[in-house]
């Protein structure tokens, strides 16, 4: 009964804290009138996010179907055109069906451009809150509640630092997206699968990538794991079967969403180049991956031809996942699915083509689920995650809630997890690293203390606004500069090394349960310690 | 950052709770606000550019200054850091002036006072007996009494939202109650005499203070049965006692005393002509009494038993602040008021005088003068129920009893503070959620309190 209620304060703490950061205005004077402006706001011709989701509210109630991913004179796609799967614009039209109960001149077409009111906005962020308690929290108290081998103490502190993660809460309450849909189905197919239940779990990922197809990073992670389900029930018997009921479910689903769009050839060709625009670059803006970071030295997408960017990235992206997914379809196992979704969700963001920074959330909600697991690896990436957001959230003027909630979401890590104790190099996950490399450096022995002294000293400048000036793509990269030449130095050693993941999954002896899984990935960890000192 | 974790790690529950909660005020700073703010920006503006003789006659905003000097004082104070934030909101006549710095500094000095507040829950905490405590953190009557002060969902929406100093306020009140708990009844008496100075509203807790400081600090003995040992009379603690209150009242009004401006300083302070209820009703038996008025005219309008000529225009629920006159039942005079409080509280000073049962009776008192006067008072404001409120919640962790009236009166106590939020709907989503979180919150803290205490028969 207590836990109940713990969990319902720490759920209603969430509530609290996401509608208390959706109220925060955006323009330079608070005190005005205009108190809840929103990123954009006031500022034609273009605004923001926030009137992309109501112009695509106008677009599905005011257009047919048919019309609602074309150019035309009623849908200009140069201004917010749809550019997300059609569940999307399923939920748009929902949407719609409300505001235009409440009031019509939100979604009136051409007419309502550009609208903004008390009401109105109060509208929007309700529906954002709507969401996320439909499909969200529910995934994530769920998942709290069926961890196991944990007290109910350490389950309600899970969910509890889950929900304060900085970096969704502000995307989507400040900047105005609808993040949780996605993430929260994605969650909700985690659940599935990790539990047995996979056509259920399969069902709900295949609703995630029919939402927003970024979720496409966590397909093959779960691609992987379904997979190596069916080898190991048998191919011949059990496995088969359930590989035939998962393919007829993850088509079913895709039917069910894009039948209107299946009509006509044209149109499915239509949206899925809305969805892939490949034309747009190998990045935009800045973004904490190798590319934005490469191109402070060498400008590749000026120098290559846009077809080789493609390839470029296609290729490092695919090489850099391909031994966590392996290692999956071979064994799988729920702890091993949870480390491959961070593992390759990472890759995927770090070499792939055309990433925004808000694609890291993709990376920190598999990152929020292995939280109990390497408590304090887990906590730095999701404080760096959030600073890596941090030009795009001043320029929505969102300081003062990225502090705190930043600040709150460290307190909650800190007295839930003990993250300051648990730095030993076996509680960090990354014993028998340490042992390869002592087998050419004996004197590597201090890696824990390192990786606190950093931690402290790269945490250090967290509240100081980076300059968001000059095109220079990476200047975050630039910063920090001993302490990141110092991190370099170390880790400079290993790349030396050909193939140290291939010597580390040899090395292992044959098995009882817990231990390969722990080494295999230590993969992930290193790449955590990789993209950490890249970004920050 | 690194520091901070440290510090709420290895299980310091309290310091987690009390940033935790700061960060929440902070989160809270862009939310609407009240007239409230207009009112204090206007009395820095008054502390800061005009001498002390004009501080009580400056009228040029109809926020005029109605606190004791104390306050004026801190304001005087406030404006010195005012000064460095933005110059313009200490001219008085930049009326409803309100710039993004005026907002920040305002919003910041009240979480900054509220460090007080933080000081007082601590020694508070000291004050309870927790040796019968369970292993875990939320049965422990220490975590539960932090949780339900410092989370208090009432002083969040009254401070941080409408804006008002209630935070280092009440922190003066907690601190001296802590104080006489620890028998430090000098210290407690010095607290409450500065916080009367400070806001005059305390006077409906000073007969508990006045009986129970003379009961049991100047009577130092009691018979075996419990009853008054004359004898023990010292003369000694009385005079300090009377020297504490007396150096203290003279330091505040003394300036005025010397400027020959008291009448207008009291008149200010304890102004009558405001009428019987608030512009928004504190849910006390004037509102009832006005709600079966107007019932009552109404049927008596219906039934032709009243002239409609007869009626007075000015209507109690027209929001507006000025007297006011009943149809059917005989209307209420400040004086009617006054005797109608001390008769309420009269059985509880009664108990406190012949029984006294130490500082437990004291607290149990207090919170009685505080809910008498919320309830008979003349012109009381809904956020007085705060006055009730804090120091129950240190009763609530004690006894079973206690706590489940604790619960009602915070809900409904809270939940009367809702129209100060006099804005959109999203407010009031907002403090849905804030309420059933401090009510859910409550539930469960008073249900593993009730299995805690439930074995174990607490004295008074």
């Amino acid at each position: 009964m207590e836990k109940c209620y713990l969990m319902t304060a720490v759920v209603l703490l969430g509530l609290t804290v996401r509608w208390t950061v959706s109220l925060n205005s955006y323009s330079a004077n608070l005190c005005t009138s205009c108190r809840y402006l929103l990123p954009g706001a006031g500022k034609p011709p273009m605004f923001g996010d926030y009137e992309a989701q109501r112009h695509w509210q106008e677009i599905t109630i005011n257009l047919p179907i048919k019309q609602w991913y074309f150019n035309g004179s009623d849908n200009n796609l140069q201004y917010w055109g749809l550019d997300y799967p059609p569940l999307t614009a399923y939920h748009s039209l929902l949407c719609a069906y409300v505001a235009k109960f409440i009031n019509p001149d939100w979604i009136a077409l051409h007419t309502s451009r550009g609208y903004e009111s008390q009401a109105h906005k109060l509208f929007m962020r309700a529906t954002v809150l709507i969401a996320d308690l439909l499909i969200y929290i529910p995934a994530v108290v769920l998942y709290c509640c069926c961890l196991k081998e944990i007290s109910t103490k350490k389950k309600i502190a899970n969910a509890l630092c889950i929900l304060l993660y900085p970096g969704l809460i502000l995307i989507d309450y400040g900047h105005f997206q609808y993040n949780s849909v996605s993430l929260g189905f994605a969650l909700w197919g985690v659940l599935g699968v990790s539990y047995d239940w996979d056509l259920l779990g399969s069902l709900a990922f295949c609703l995630a990538i029919n939402y927003k197809q970024m979720e496409l990073y966590h397909s093959l992670p779960f691609f992987c794991f379904l997979l190596g389900k069916c080898f190991k029930k048998g191919l011949k018997g059990k496995g088969f079967v359930l590989l035939i009921k998962l393919a007829c479910t993850v088509v079913a689903s895709f039917i069910l969403c894009w039948l209107p769009f299946f009509t006509e050839r044209e149109q499915t060709l239509q949206v899925l180049r809305r969805l892939f625009p490949v034309d747009r670059g190998l990045f935009e803006d800045k973004v904490a991956n190798i590319w934005c970071t490469f191109s402070v030295f060498l400008k590749i997408r000026d120098i290559l031809p846009h077809h080789i960017q493609l390839m470029i990235s296609f290729c490092f992206t695919f090489l850099s996942l391909l031994p966590a997914c392996i290692k999956l379809t071979l064994h799988p196992s729920p702890r091993g699915f949870r480390f491959t979704l961070v593992s390759c969700a990472l890759s995927f963001f770090l070499f792939s083509f055309q990433v925004h920074e808000k694609s890291i959330l993709l990376v920190s909600l598999p990152v929020c689920l292995v939280l109990r697991e390497i408590p304090f690896m887990s906590t730095w990436f999701l404080l760096v995650s959030t600073f890596s957001m941090l030009p795009l959230l001043l320029k929505d003027e969102l300081l003062m809630p990225s502090v705190v909630t930043v600040i709150a979401f460290f307190i909650a890590c800190a007295t839930s997890f003990s993250i300051f104790e648990k730095t030993s190099e076996e509680e960090l996950q990354l014993k028998s690293f340490s042992i390869s490399v002592r087998k050419y450096f004996p004197c590597f022995t201090f890696l824990p203390r390192i990786i606190q002294h950093l931690y402290v000293g790269l945490l250090l400048p967290w509240p100081l606004p980076r300059s968001t000036g000059s095109g220079s793509a990476g200047p975050a990269a630039m910063a920090h500069g001993p302490s990141r030449s110092a991190a370099c130095g170390i880790f400079l050693d290993r790349g030396m090394n050909p193939c140290p993941l291939h010597q580390q999954a040899d090395s292992q002896p044959l098995c009882h349960q817990g231990s390969p899984e722990g080494h295999s990935f230590d993969s992930e960890t290193s790449n955590l310690f990789i993209f950490i000192f890249i970004i920050t | 950052m690194a520091a901070l974790g440290v510090a709420t790690g290895g299980g310091n529950w309290f310091s987690a709770l009390a940033l935790g909660v700061t960060l929440l005020k902070c989160l809270l700073i862009p939310t609407y606000h009240s007239t409230d703010f207009e009112v204090h920006r206007n009395w820095l503006a008054i502390t800061h550019s005009l001498p002390i003789s004009q501080w009580y006659y400056e009228a040029t905003s109809e926020w005029t200054l109605d606190y004791p000097p104390f306050f004026a004082w801190f304001e005087y104070a406030l404006s010195h850091v005012a000064k460095y934030f933005d110059q313009e909101m200490l001219n008085v006549r930049n009326l409803n002036y309100c710039s993004s710095r005026t907002l920040l500094f305002q919003r910041f000095s009240v979480i900054f006072t509220d460090t007080l507040f933080v000081y007082a829950v601590h020694e508070c905490c000291k004050c309870i007996d927790g040796k019968k405590a369970g292993r875990e953190l939320t049965e422990k009557p220490k975590f539960i009494l932090s949780v339900l002060l410092l989370w208090n969902f009432g002083l969040l929406i009254v401070d941080h939202i409408h804006f008002q100093y209630n935070g280092f306020l009440s922190g003066l009140m907690l601190l001296s109650i802590a104080r006489l708990f620890q028998k430090r009844h000098m210290e407690g008496a010095f607290l409450f005499a500065v916080l009367l100075h400070f806001k005059h509203i305390y006077l409906y807790v000073a007969p508990a203070y006045g009986v129970y400081l003379l009961r049991s600090y100047c009577f130092t003995a009691n018979k075996p049965d419990g009853s008054i040992r004359w004898n023990s009379f010292s003369f000694l603690r009385l005079i300090s006692l009377g020297l504490i209150v007396f150096l203290v009242s003279a330091l505040s009004l003394g300036p005025f005393l010397a400027l020959n401006q008291l009448p207008q300083v009291f008149s200010r302070l304890f102004p009558f002509k405001r009428g019987l209820c608030h512009a928004y009703w504190a849910p006390n038996f004037w509102a009832l009494y006005s709600a079966l008025d107007k019932v009552l005219s109404v049927i008596g309008l219906e039934l032709k038993f009243l002239d409609p000529s007869k009626i007075p225009k000015a209507s109690m629920t027209s929001g507006l602040v000025q007297q006011f006159q009943h149809t059917v039942l005989p209307s209420v005079t400040p004086l009617a008021t006054l005797i109608c409080t001390l008769i309420a509280i009269l059985p509880s000073i009664f108990c406190l005088w012949f029984k006294p049962q130490g500082p437990r009776g004291f607290l149990r008192c207090l919170i009685l003068c505080a809910l008498s006067s919320f309830m008979f008072g003349w012109h009381v404001h809904e956020k007085a129920i705060l006055l009730a409120v804090l120091p129950m919640s240190l009763l609530s962790v004690g006894k079973a009893g206690d706590a489940s009236i604790f619960l009602i009166l915070t809900t409904t106590g809270h939940y009367s503070l809702f129209p100060l939020l006099f804005t959109a709907p999203e407010k009031k989503n907002l403090f849905l959620i804030g309420w059933k979180l401090s009510t859910s919150l409550a539930w469960g803290l008073w249900k593993s309190s009730v299995n805690l205490y439930s074995l174990s028969p607490l004295g008074s």
